[in-house]
Formats: structure tokens, C-alpha cells, sequence
């Protein structure tokens, strides 16, 4: 498999990361490395087998639908970049 | 008397409750030593006079009769655990200036149980890698590099990616180490400083307040000089969480009592996949050394086999990139760490995130979103967790005929830093012993066995059953005693 520069901007826009134009190329080498390695599982019998959903043997487990926590506003806000009035502030989203 | 840096836990317990030193005493002497290995950058922030108070608050507890089973030994941790109020990095510059508001369930028991922080030490960034040398603070050198510090001949890899856990272990400036595996990231670089590693099954600690990568796969585990330390920290570091959905609900034993040095007809598995090609000479040979060991001490070997183990990279570097594509979303420049602006808020976020990851971390995620993104979440994604499937299979397959599994811990002796970097794939293949065992959830350890002709570390891989991590200790502890490993890094604080 072998991923094209194009394919490679898309991914990182999805991904939301921004990658300079001239480190396009490099990163589509190194990518479509990795997607060639493992191109290998299609030799593996997967028919009627199961994907793997959780390893324990355990099934996940319920509680009551409480609150159990909060009411620090300070303490989550206290690591943000840019806060205001008990908010984070981000750039103007809406035109 | 020994160096109190040189102690172990088990010994450093004993001299406290004896009264020959005091936890300041050996905490200052720690202290110490992990300034004088500031030149292998393995402390991304130090904390001596966190170490201090607790060290002072643990002589007042043992003076009242209260000392809890680590009381007074100080200890590193991964950067990767959330310590309260002190730096959390996960060795990227996208957590720059984050100040965790809590503590993670496993350091918290540990300071519960009386361990000394030291400070947090390095790793490869969120991770994602097996040398230590990807965080945004720099690259680790192993204290098994020759040459003067500083002035080293070769700068050796510690291993990673909880490289700082083990070369501040191997150095002698903390008498053990909080890890986190992945995919052997406690194993491999235990095996590369010749010290011991465990990474529980999954489930046995907590994973609440660990920063996480590929959530499916992570554990925390111990790492220290002996078999017996990694015991009496494992018991600290286990036990059920309510804050971890997958954390499992089970009684914690008291794994030093299981260390009876007892393995009598116990079946070792010997995985015939494993005689890799590629695999040294001198790997081959420890292997068999080790299988001699454990026959002279009454076990018996017994060939196993593991047939799907040539696909596990494969499908780890689709599974763990995918989850963490999923983790890593939240590092937006929105609640914590670096922002970088933008016009507007995608801008702001591509920015942020294009500053903020290295280079290995940014490769990842773009694997993951493209295997994850419509059109090719069957053919990958669930394609690789099929194969995990069949990869669980074979060893509860093999697990019918043995009781516990014996492998080298990694292809061959540690590298140096510049060396197999240009190509992922290669700098993957380091982890191909490590990762069946994540991908199936099962326990393991790395013990140190030998030295390569290089004059470096080489470690053995015990594997075993689910939630059996009794008999994976007691049978480390017979390969230790018989090792015999005695080497110490040509530097040593």
C-alpha cells in the first residue's frame, strides 16, 4: 500500500495536525512503509474469528447514574491556556 | 556497609526497621545521586525537597510503630503518571507547563504504602518508542555507556520507552521505578540495563491518571534491581480501581511470599516461533542457558508453539495507533499545555498539534486516523483485532500444556543512540518478544541473565497466565539466583 502526498495532507487534516508542505513527501515514504509491513495480516485465516473487543475476560462493569464528583471549576480550568469567568476560551467559532 | 544507594528495597526495609539509617538519610543519599546523574538526562523534573518531607514524614510514621510496606524508599517515576501539583510532561512539548490537580491511582498508593518521590523521569514522548530518545527533553544515555559521562565512547540506549525508569535504576540513584508497557516498554529496557521489569496482566493496575497511548494495551508496572523488589513494589502499585473500567476486581496476594524458589515440576514453555531469524548467536545461547537453569532447579521444559507470533508487530502498529489517535485528540491547546494560535479554531488546533507532537508521535496518530477512517477500519483495523484474536489463542493454547513461558527479552544487546533510526519498521522489530504478550493481556516479566560479548545487558522474558504473576516471580527469582548477575554499569552514582 502506498499512500500519495495528497492522501497523506488529508489524513493529517483529519487529524488535525498541521504538516508542512515540503515534509509531505518524506512522511508519505515512512507512512506507506508501515502500511506495507503490516500488509502481511491478510495472510492470517480470519474467517468466523471474533475481533478482539476486550482482553480481560470481563464484561464492563455498570453503576448508578449519580453524580459522583466536581464541583472544582478552578482546579479544571487551572491548567488552560486561556480562560475567563469560569470558561475556556478558544477563537471565535461561529462567522 | 553498602552505599545506601546500593542497597536493595528488601535490604534498605530491613536497615530502617533496624534503625541503622534513618529515611532522610537514605533519601539524601539518593538525592545525590540523581544530581550526579544529570548528565544522562533521566530526571525531567527533580523533587528533592518533595523527597525531603516525605522521607521526614516516613521517620515519624515508622517512629509511631505506622510504616507501611514501602515506608521511606525513594523512587522514581515515569513521566507518564499525573503527580499532583508537579510537572507531567509524557516527554512532549504539547503538555508544556501541566500541572496535574490530581494524582494517579498507582503513585498514589505508592506514596500511601510510604515510597519517597524523587522526581519524574524520562521517556519516549507519550510512549511511543523503545530507546528514550524521542521526548521534547531530550534523549536518555544508558549509564552502561562506555566512556566518562559526558565524554562516553558510544552513547548506548537505555531502551524504552520507559528508558529514564531503568537507567536511573542501573545508575543507583533510585531503588526502583514506576513503568508503563505498551508493547515492552518496561521489559525491553529492564533487559537493556540489566534490571527487572514486570508488566502485570492487564487489568492488575490501575490505569486512571496515566497519560494515556494505547489504552487497550497499557499497563504500569514496577521496575528494580531484584526479583524480591519487584514483588514488594508490584503490591503496592495493584489493586481495583473503580476509576479504571477495566481495572479487575481481585484480591492483591502478597507476591513475596510466592518467591519460595520452589519451581519443581513446573512445565516451562519453550515457544519454537521465537528462534526468530536474526536472533543472535549469544541470544540463542543465553536462552538455552536459561532453559538449563531451570531444569537443573526440577522444572521441566516443554515445547510450545505460538504460531501467529510473526504477525503480532503487525497487528500491534495498527491497534496501538489507532487507539491512540483516539487518546492523543484531546491535546487541542483548549484545556492544558501549548497553544499555538491560529485564525481560527481548526487553525488554532493543526497549529497547536503540529508544534506540540514530535515527529514519531505525529506518525502515529497519522496511522491510526488512516486505518480508523472510512473505507478502511475493516481491512485494517478489524483485520488486526481478529488477529489478536488468534494471537490470545495461542496462548491459552499453549498455557493448556505449561505453566509459565520462557523467551529472550529482546533480539539483541542494546543499541547506540543514531543506530536503526531511519527506518520505523526496523526500530519496531526491538519489540517483536514484547508485544504478543499486550496484545494477549497477559503477564510478564524481564530478568537480567547475562552480558553480550559487547560487555552490555541481556535479559530473559518469562511470561505467564493470566493474573499469575506468583509463579511468573517465583520462577524469576530461579533464573536470577542462577544468573547470578552481579555486573554493574560502568557509571554508578
Amino acid at each position: 500500500m502506498s499512500l500519495d502526498k495528497a492522501t497523506v495532507a488529508k489524513i493529517a487534516h483529519l487529524a488535525r495536525i498541521k504538516v508542512p508542505d515540503e515534509e509531505l513527501e518524506a512522511l508519505a515514504g515512512e507512512l506507506s512503509q508501515i502500511l506495507t509491513f503490516v500488509e502481511q495480516l491478510n495472510e492470517v485465516d480470519t474467517k468466523d474469528v471474533p475481533p478482539m473487543t476486550s482482553v480481560a475476560a470481563q464484561k464492563l462493569r455498570r453503576r448508578k447514574d449519580e453524580v459522583t464528583d466536581g464541583g472544582y471549576a478552578a482546579q479544571v480550568l487551572s491548567n488552560g491556556p486561556e480562560t475567563a469567568e469560569g470558561f475556556f476560551v478558544v477563537p471565535k467559532v461561529v462567522e | 556497609m553498602t552505599a545506601l544507594t546500593h542497597l536493595t528495597m528488601a535490604e534498605a526495609l530491613d536497615g530502617l526497621a533496624k534503625k541503622e539509617f534513618t529515611a532522610v538519610e537514605l533519601t539524601e543519599a539518593h538525592v545525590r545521586a540523581v544530581e550526579a546523574v544529570r548528565p544522562f538526562n533521566i530526571f525531567i523534573t527533580e523533587t528533592p525537597d518533595a523527597a525531603l518531607s516525605m522521607a521526614k514524614a516516613s521517620d515519624e510514621r515508622r517512629a509511631q510503630g505506622a510504616a507501611g510496606p514501602m515506608d521511606g524508599l525513594p523512587i522514581a517515576v515515569k513521566d507518564l503518571f499525573c503527580t499532583k501539583g508537579v510537572a507531567t510532561t509524557a516527554g512532549s512539548h504539547i503538555l508544556d507547563g501541566f500541572k496535574p490537580e490530581y494524582e494517579s491511582t498507582v503513585t498514589s498508593q505508592l506514596w500511601r504504602d510510604g515510597a519517597v518521590m524523587l522526581g519524574k523521569v524520562n521517556l519516549d514522548e507519550f510512549a511511543m518508542g523503545s530507546a528514550t530518545i524521542t521526548a521534547h527533553q531530550g534523549e536518555t544515555v544508558s549509564p552502561w555507556s562506555p566512556g566518562a559521562p559526558g565524554a562516553w565512547e558510544k552513547k548506548i540506549v537505555a531502551g524504552g520507552s520507559s528508558g529514564g525508569s531503568a537507567a536511573v535504576i542501573a545508575a543507583r540513584a533510585a531503588l526502583g521505578a514506576t513503568g508503563t508497557d505498551t508493547g515492552g516498554s518496561i521489559r525491553q529496557p529492564a533487559g537493556y540495563t540489566g534490571t527487572v521489569g514486570i508488566k502485570p496482566t492487564y487489568g492488575r493496575c490501575s490505569r486512571w491518571g496515566i497519560v494515556a497511548y494505547a489504552s487497550s494495551l497499557d499497563q504500569a508496572g514496577p521496575m528494580t534491581r531484584t526479583v524480591e523488589d519487584a514483588a514488594i513494589m508490584l503490591r503496592s502499585m495493584c489493586g481495583f480501581d473503580p476509576k479504571d473500567s477495566t481495572s479487575v476486581d481481585m484480591p492483591v496476594p502478597d507476591f513475596r511470599a510466592a518467591l519460595t524458589g520452589d519451581i519443581r515440576g513446573l512445565r516451562v514453555g519453550i515457544p519454537k516461533e521465537y528462534r526468530v531469524e536474526g536472533l543472535s548467536a549469544e541470544i540463542a545461547a543465553l536462552w538455552e542457558q536459561g532453559i538449563a537453569w531451570l531444569k537443573e532447579a526440577g522444572a521441566e521444559p516443554v515445547e510450545v508453539s505460538l504460531p501467529h507470533t510473526k504477525y503480532a508487530l503487525a497487528a500491534y502498529y495498527i491497534i496501538a495507533p489507532a487507539e491512540a489517535s483516539s487518546n492523543l485528540a484531546r491535546y487541542d491547546g483548549v484545556r492544558y499545555g501549548l497553544r499555538v494560535e491560529g485564525g481560527n479554531l481548526k487553525e488554532m488546533y493543526e497549529n497547536t498539534r503540529g508544534a506540540g507532537f514530535g515527529k514519531e508521535v505525529q506518525r502515529r496518530i497519522l496511522i491510526g486516523t488512516y486505518v480508523l477512517s472510512a473505507g478502511y477500519y475493516d481491512a485494517y483495523y478489524n483485520k488486526a483485532r481478529q488477529v489478536r484474536t488468534r494471537i490470545k489463542w495461542d496462548f491459552d493454547e499453549a498455557f493448556k500444556s505449561c505453566d509459565v513461558i520462557l523467551t529472550p527479552t529482546a533480539p539483541s544487546t542494546p543499541f547506540a543512540i543514531g543506530e536503526k533510526m531511519d527506518d520505523p519498521v526496523q526500530m519496531y522489530l526491538n519489540d517483536v518478544f514484547t508485544v504478543p504478550i499486550n496484545l494477549a493481556g497477559l503477564p510478564a516479566m524481564s530478568v537480567p541473565a547475562g552480558l553480550g560479548a559487547d560487555g552490555l545487558p541481556l535479559g530473559l522474558q518469562l511470561i505467564g497466565r493470566p493474573f499469575d504473576e506468583e509463579t511468573l516471580l517465583r520462577v524469576g527469582q530461579v533464573v536470577e539466583k542462577a544468573a547470578n548477575f552481579s555486573a554493574v554499569p560502568p557509571f554508578v552514582a
